[in-house]
């Protein structure tokens, strides 16, 4: 019973991380440019893709270095090309493309990859179980968290004292005073908007590792990273963080004793939040209700 | 009368007389009937839809869950507890619509953006159920089998199972009850409390509204328009499927919408015309034909944001 408590929570808070780091990104550009972005679980398939792409050159390592950050590129490219004109209208429209782009990305990778699943080989050591007893801690998995509490970070210490974070935290309080002190708010969005993309990137790569590739993949991740922000509070990345980690811990307990309801716990753990605290757990009044 | 009066008319008299006549003129176009019937519930579902995005401007994009339950409501009925067509339309309304509005509650505080994550994700609850519940609703497979069941009207039966034109008319017929009271709620004081929130809500507040309770109640009737169209879809299958309420049958209906054209009545069906027959048309020649409904998201929003009844409508102002 221990032994299935501790297998099931580790598993939980291993898919929180996950959901953490595409909620993260989802929240960055939904905090500064007020697009949800529909295509984010589109990107991680993307980034997964690249690095199943690259991995026969330039090994494991080299594809978790090299694939986000040429999906941040390709994120940028869409960004500059497709959202950057929805900007200053309702935030419906660019729901819709991303929404649309979201069904291209997949087709997409379909057609260029096909539908049947692709494995991604890490290396030889990673791959072991730690030890005998608790035999579901792989050192992929033990590494798939360091890798995502170090960029989690990264980021927060980039957002703090980083003259890029410093104009992006203020940027999402608001905008339009920024933009008076002279900062070139299209800049700002764009690099925004790849900072995200990169984490989603990150998140294909990790993920590829651990499950393998498939078109559909995207799709699955995408809800939970909603909750987690919802759940967190939206406007505050520390929400975002905490609901990611709930949320994951919550289904992990769920498979426990109501398997069934694994999935069914997150919206359940939702509108407990909502009927309580409405604007999240860390969500300020005001911010975005 | 004047003569935007009687422009009005005439486009409306045009609309229910090619309503009317499409079992006529439908299949010398090469179309068939039951592709009109799919158009008329369609389009009433992103009539609703509309309903509360363009005439009150809350954007759901969870509404297929509403239409899903609609449909759900209804197979049950007919599958587990009375073979009569007329009571699941009523149990397919009631059940998506109090839903509706009851979780409404919980979400109407919220604004813009967050708005639509919360009805997002609360859609999604209704997809999951459908699909885990397997020993009620068949799961993955859908719920079947169940059958819409002959009209008995006490001095006639009409055959809507097997008489495609007659069902046409069945749900012409429905069609034309929801829409003449969604005219009917837009004119009153209450529709137009609708649209004052719409422009500017703040001001809106400011004049002694209560705005929350008029956008609950604004979501709620949607709901139960929406429902009342799945509990119709649910007739023309025969069938209910998970896939129904999943959110991205909620972008279909608010990609019609908009593609019809968000501020005008009749947009949404024009939208949903558009949208049935095209996708009908690209599954039969292409295995790829989710990307190219995807960009028709993505061109719908860079070129006609203000769909094809705002074109129209501006180039003829012009």
């Amino acid at each position: 019973m221990t032994q299935l408590l501790v297998f099931n929570i580790t598993n939980g808070l291993i898919i929180g991380t996950f959901y953490v780091l595409m909620a993260l990104g989802l929240s960055l550009i939904l905090n500064l440019s007020n697009v949800i972005n529909f295509a984010h679980g589109g990107f991680l398939v993307i980034g997964g893709y690249i690095a199943y792409t690259i991995t026969p050159y330039v090994g494991f390592w080299g594809a978790l270095l090299i694939a986000p950050p040429l999906t941040a590129v390709i994120g940028l490219a869409v960004e500059r090309v497709l959202i950057r004109p929805l900007y200053g209208r309702d935030p419906l429209y660019s729901l819709l493309l991303t929404f649309g782009l979201a069904f291209i990305i997949e087709d997409g990778t379909r057609f260029i990859w096909g539908a049947q699943g692709k494995p991604v080989t890490i290396p030889a050591f990673l791959a072991q179980p730690l030890s005998y007893e608790f035999f579901f801690i792989t050192g992929y998995r033990l590494f798939m968290v360091a890798v995502v509490l170090f960029i989690v970070a990264l980021l927060f210490l980039l957002l703090r004292y980083t003259r890029l974070g410093i104009r992006i935290r203020a940027g999402t309080l608001d905008l339009e005073t920024v933009s008076a002190l002279g900062v070139n708010v299209r800049t700002l969005r764009s690099l925004n908007f790849a900072v995200g993309i990169y984490l989603a990137g990150l998140s294909g790569v990790l993920a590829a590792g651990q499950l393998g590739l498939e078109p559909t993949m995207g799709a699955g991740v995408l809800m939970p990273s909603f909750i987690a922000i919802i759940v967190g509070g939206v406007g505050s990345l520390t929400g975002t963080l905490l609901g990611g980690l709930l949320i994951g811990v919550a289904s992990g307990l769920a498979a426990v004793f109501l398997p069934a309801a694994s999935e069914a716990i997150m919206y359940v753990l939702m509108a407990v939040v909502l009927l309580i605290r409405p604007r999240g757990l860390l969500g300020e009044e005001g911010m975005m209700t | 009368m004047s003569g935007e009066q009687a422009r009005k008319l005439i486009v409306i008299v045009a609309i229910w007389l090619l309503l009317l006549l499409a079992p006529y003129w439908m299949p010398p176009l090469g179309g068939y009937t039951a592709l009109g019937t799919r158009v008329l519930v369609l389009g009433l579902a992103a009539m609703s839809v509309n309903f509360l995005l363009g005439f009150t401007g809350v954007l759901s994009f969870g509404h297929a869950a509403w239409f899903g339950l609609g449909a759900y409501g209804c197979g049950l009925m007919l599958k587990f507890v009375a073979l009569s067509t007329p009571l699941g339309l009523i149990a397919g309304t009631v059940l998506g619509g109090v839903l509706g509005g009851l979780l409404g509650t919980l979400i109407v505080r919220r604004r813009g953006v967050y708005f639509a994550m919360v009805t997002i994700a609360f859609g999604q609850v209704f997809y999951y159920i459908a699909f885990q519940w397997s020993s009620l609703t068949g799961g993955d497979d859908g719920l079947r089998p169940f059958s819409r069941q002959p009209l008995h009207l006490g001095f006639a039966t009409v055959d809507i199972l097997s008489d495609a034109t007659a069902f046409y008319y069945f749900v012409l017929f429905c069609f034309a009850l929801a829409v003449a009271v969604m005219g009917f709620i837009l004119r009153s004081p209450f529709g137009r409390t609708m649209l004052a929130i719409r422009e500017n809500e703040r001001r809106a507040r400011f004049l002694g509204i209560p705005v929350e309770r008029h956008i609950w109640i604004a979501f709620t009737l949607s709901c139960f328009f929406m429902a009342y169209a799945g509990s119709l879809y649910a007739l023309v299958n025969n069938f209910a499927d998970p896939r129904g309420l999943h959110y991205s049958q909620s972008g279909d209906f608010v990609i019609m919408a908009v593609m019809g054209g968000m501020r005008s009545f009749w947009g949404p069906l024009l939208g949903a015309a558009v949208f049935v027959v095209l996708q009908d048309y690209l599954s039969s020649v292409t295995i790829n034909w989710m990307s190219f409904v995807g960009l028709l998201f993505v061109l719908v929003v860079l070129f006609f944001p203000r769909g094809l009844l705002g074109v129209i409508r501006r180039k003829s102002e012009a």
